[in-house]
């Protein structure tokens, strides 16, 4: 599936609920599905800190794609940031570098977003676009 | 004396009465911030719209209403906290930047290589980094007074930590993160047998219960506008006038100056000597017409309101299954800090959010007091005299209802 398939998917699922409570409960299932990080990455580089809850973020690049793991210490920025890594994980370095993250506002949860949210999310999507544009340049450049 | 007519007194709060994702507005977050009666709304309008002016300088008629507005709001401050003389008191952005006035002017002055500044566990980030600051500048140490599990201060190390190098005492009057009331009648007294100065950071104190700065005998007493249902961007800074004249300036620029060459220049007397700039004046107007409120209703009903509240509160909280108060001092502020079970404080304030109910979730800029707690940070509902007992119900039940989905 391309990034915008995964997106139209995540928005097809989320079009069930119609309550604030019920959204939540899917996005804290989502959770479930990250793939995590390995304890011994849950280092100082790995961690986006933000003001209220963590994230450890860990790329990889295998045969052309990254691929990410990652946790957090707060359950729904857990869920949050098993979508991006789903709809973003497994994709072309330059496929990530221009991805548009649209099914976040679609889903309503553009807040956490926004630059004033403390949950380290803008920050650990910056990051991903970051680990994606080093592996596109170092590609170009002929390493490996 | 009077009860408070609460539905009566709501009605002056428009905010209270809007809709947040459908569900009317629980809003107890006032440790924050407090919401501002439609008197204060009004008066700024009233300002902007009838004589905005600059202050100070000007002869023409706007100019002095402007200058008469500003001056009495600063009256009526000085009658508030109880001050001897209104030059006492400084208008400055907030209970920050009185500190960091305070600390910069007082620090440039009288720190020197090995003294040291006292402080406790418990204060809030805006009560370390200044001090910090001035003390990496002059070689000065920074000091803190310990406090126990429950969020007290450990008072019987004071006497053992106002030693000869302490050239000032800076101490939160309540805590913000734990709610804490702290005896600071018995600390100004310690400090001042060994004439150290004293600063009380009142921010989380003005809007709660009466304050007199002359009977406190305070050295200088800092506090915000905003947490005291006035505007943002006004604060006060009171200080003793025998510090305030002995005091260098804090920021240089227009209307703190008596004369200016470029060979020198004669600053003005107080207040005005630390009110660089053009003022905040609506922000002073709005605070002063805040304080009238205030003073209407009575710190004193205030203070029993809020108490009712927060001890409503408690009762009703400790029901719920896996809570744990952090901050448990018998004197205490309407502040309640808490944790469910391992339920990360983000993740229950959002959820709480959801359901229309505003609470503050973090470190609430105390990050000393939770390291000192081993946690990433609390859930903090914090009360004002228009909350009601119905929306601690909904809190409860509002918890109650996120522990279930956190906890699957």
């Amino acid at each position: 599936m391309t990034i915008n398939e995964k997106q139209d998917e995540l928005i097809e699922d989320f079009e069930l609920f119609s309550d604030w409570m019920d959204k939540y409960e899917n996005i804290i299932e989502m959770g479930k599905d990250l793939p995590l990080i390995d304890e011994k990455y849950k280092v100082p580089e790995n961690l986006i800190k933000g003001c209220q809850s963590n994230v450890w973020l860990q790329p990889e690049f295998r045969d052309g794609s990254v691929w990410f793991t990652a946790d957090s210490d707060a359950i729904i920025t857990k869920g949050l940031i098993s979508m991006m890594v789903g709809v973003l994980s497994g994709h072309t370095p330059e496929e990530i570098v221009a991805a548009d993250l649209y099914f976040i506002p679609a889903i309503g949860l553009q807040n956490h977003l926004s630059p004033n949210r403390s949950n380290g999310l803008l920050a650990m999507l910056k990051q991903i676009k970051l680990y994606a544009l080093a592996y596109q340049s170092a590609a170009k450049q002929g390493h490996k | 004396m009077a009860r408070l007519d609460t539905d009566r007194i709501r009605k002056d709060f428009p905010i209270l009465s809007t809709t947040i994702y459908g569900k009317p507005l629980v809003y107890l977050d006032n440790a924050a911030t407090t919401q501002k009666p439609v008197q204060v709304l009004d008066m700024l309008e009233q300002y902007y719209r009838e004589y905005n002016s600059n202050v100070h300088r000007g002869v023409h008629l706007l100019s002095q209403q402007a200058t008469a507005a500003y001056e009495q709001a600063r009256k009526k401050v000085a009658a508030f906290i109880g001050a001897a003389e209104s030059d006492e008191v400084i208008f400055t952005k907030g209970t920050t930047d009185g500190i960091n006035l305070v600390a910069s002017s007082y620090g440039r002055k009288y720190l020197q290589p090995g003294d040291s500044v006292l402080i406790s566990a418990m204060e809030h980030h805006s009560n370390i980094v200044p001090w910090q600051m001035i003390c990496e500048e002059r070689g000065a140490v920074l000091k803190v007074i310990p406090m126990d599990k429950n969020g007290v201060l450990k008072l019987d190390e004071l006497p053992g930590l106002l030693d000869e190098k302490v050239k000032i005492v800076s101490l939160t009057y309540v805590s913000n993160s734990l709610g804490t009331v702290n005896p600071v009648h018995e600390v100004i007294s310690q400090a001042h047998a060994k004439n150290i100065p004293v600063l009380l950071d009142a921010a989380q104190a003005v809007q709660h219960f009466p304050i007199d700065v002359q009977e406190l005998d305070v050295d200088f007493l800092v506090f915000s506008g905003h947490k005291l249902y006035g505007p943002t961007g006004i604060g006060v800074l009171y200080g003793k006038s025998v510090w305030l004249n002995d005091l260098p300036p804090y920021q240089g620029g227009g209307d703190m100056i008596k004369t200016v060459t470029f060979a020198k220049t004669v600053y003005n007397v107080l207040p005005y000597k630390f009110e660089a700039g053009t003022p905040d004046i609506s922000g002073a107007v709005g605070l002063g017409k805040a304080i009238d409120y205030i003073t209407e209703l009575g710190l004193d009903t205030i203070r029993e309101q809020e108490d009712m509240l927060v001890q409503y509160a408690l009762t009703e909280m400790a029901a719920i299954p896996g809570i744990r108060f952090i901050g448990q001092a018998e004197k205490r502020s309407s502040v309640v800090s808490f944790l469910i079970n391992d339920i990360h404080p983000y993740d229950l304030g959002e959820l709480l959010d959801k359901q229309g109910i505003a609470i503050r979730t973090g470190h609430h800029c105390t990050e000393p007091v939770m390291d000192y707690f081993g946690i990433p940070g609390t859930c903090r509902a914090s009360f004002a005299f228009y909350n009601t007992t119905e929306e601690i119900d909904l809190l409860v039940a509002g918890i109650k209802r996120a522990a279930a989905i956190l906890q699957g």
